[in-house]
């Protein structure tokens, strides 16, 4: 099938595109990278009556250097992530599940914040932004706000973003030298995670000293492993730990699926343990 | 709205619906049927081009997003009469049955051996996670790749495979 009617613009500044939004009401829809929402178009799931195209916003691509943190811009591809040394370095959780997201194809086109403002629950990227305490940057009529991951996601593609407003930048807070690990169970070949678990882990003298838990696919939003955190901080980096901590990982869930929660504890016990030794 | 794409190393402007898909732009209004749609889920990646030297399914694409790009269809890769090392690999190692996902497989093998001139087994399998083969030839289509990856090392990249205006014209002048 091919997608209904709209009407397509193409804004030149972020200050261009809010308008566009404000003019265009509920009814707009802004497109990013478009590997969810051109398959959504085309399949007549929604028939937006004008699509604002971010593509020449330039300057909301691209990783920078912002102290104790790296700043993400919403429209980096999955595969400048995949390829950014200073995600290499500073944020590896979110390195390891980029590298899970979709295939090579979407991820050449696939954004961070597009996925992000998708906010399917199954999407690899909102658990560690979940876990790594991010800050969404967001432009609006009435100027910026942030908002944290933890009150981002709101319900099933839902998120605190207002008709009217756009993510332009993620804050992501620095864990250098942490390991990481992004564990996912699909069924096939570039399917969506049944569940996948996304754990970082501080490791100094054998011993545990902070860690990261996030769950994808675990409720109408990510969620966070806390009982598990907890649970491993101040222990030693030990099978019996992890497994001791991933025993709680359903712990806070409601997803009251037997079989999804037994994935939760399983895929964390596997993610802790590569992530101690990464 | 007016577009203007380099496809196949020819510049095309055309007036397009936004909503039209890159994929069909190619197809009904080029003419370049070697792009094929094989689902309406993009999961098959039978429609795989490049766009800017990298893999992209054509079918989640729409022909505005293409404005003033560079598109690489499998119609652009053979050279003077000469298939492109792809190409000649998937002949050699027979890996097509059907044939229906090889326009797809083989614009996302050459992407796959830009990024990593020596795949072993896992790379080539992982590389070509967006392309399914109904008639389930796998095999021997992983063994195409790594031969076509022998046949192009060392330095392959998309720079190898864009054709220009020039030689082009070249080509229809002094070619047969």
């Amino acid at each position: 099938m091919i997608p209904a009617e709209f009407d397509y613009q193409c804004p030149s500044s972020v200050d261009e595109a809010i308008r566009m939004l404000a003019d265009a009401g509920e009814d707009a829809k802004v497109l990013a990278g478009g590997q969810s929402l051109i398959p959504v178009l085309r399949m007549r799931l929604a028939a937006p009556s004008v699509l604002i195209d971010l593509s020449a916003l330039t300057e909301l691509t691209g990783v920078r250097d912002d102290g104790d943190s790296l700043l993400i811009g919403a429209m980096t591809t999955h595969y400048e992530v995949q390829r950014d040394h200073l995600v290499h370095e500073h944020a590896r959780l979110l390195f390891a599940a980029t590298n899970t997201v979709a295939d090579p194809q979407v991820r050449h086109r696939g954004t961070f914040g597009g996925s992000l403002a998708h906010a399917d629950p199954a999407g690899d990227l909102l658990a560690p932004v979940l876990a790594l305490d991010a800050v969404m940057i967001i432009a609006g009529p009435n100027g910026r706000r942030e908002v944290p991951a933890a009150e981002f996601f709101v319900d099933y593609f839902t998120t605190a973003l207002a008709p009217d407003e756009l993510l332009l930048d993620v804050r992501v807070p620095k864990c250098s030298g942490w390991g990481a690990h992004y564990e996912k169970l699909n069924r096939v070949a570039q399917a969506w995670s049944i569940v996948a678990v996304a754990a970082a882990v501080q490791v100094s003298g054998g011993a545990i000293t902070q860690a990261r838990v996030g769950l994808t696919n675990m409720g109408s939003t990510p969620v966070r492993a806390r009982a598990v955190e907890d649970a491993l901080v101040g222990q030693p980096a030990t099978p019996e730990a992890i497994n001791a901590a991933a025993e709680r990982a359903a712990e806070g869930t409601s997803v009251g699926d037997d079989y999804k929660e037994n994935l939760a504890r399983v895929l964390c016990g596997r993610a802790l343990t590569s992530a101690v030794t990464a | 709205m007016h577009i203007s794409v380099n496809v196949d190393g020819v510049r095309h402007a055309d007036e397009v619906e936004p909503r039209m898909l890159l994929v069909h732009y190619l197809r009904e209004r080029l003419g370049k049927t070697g792009t094929v749609v094989g689902c309406d889920t993009s999961n098959c990646g039978a429609c795989t081009v490049h766009l800017d030297g990298h893999s992209v399914k054509s079918c989640s694409v729409l022909a505005v997003q293409a404005n003033g790009h560079d598109i690489t269809t499998i119609e652009g890769l053979a050279r003077d009469g000469k298939l492109h090392p792809v190409q000649e690999a998937f002949h050699a190692n027979h890996a097509l049955q059907c044939g229906f996902c090889t326009p797809g497989m083989i614009m996302q093998a050459i992407d796959l051996i830009a990024d990593d001139p020596s795949p072993d087994d896992e790379a080539v399998r992982k590389g070509l996670e967006g392309n399914l083969c109904r008639c389930t030839g796998y095999q021997n289509i992983v063994r195409a790749v790594q031969d076509a990856a022998h046949r192009m090392r060392p330095g392959a990249g998309p720079d190898a495979e864009r054709v220009q205006d020039e030689a082009r014209a070249h080509h229809v002048v002094g070619g047969e």
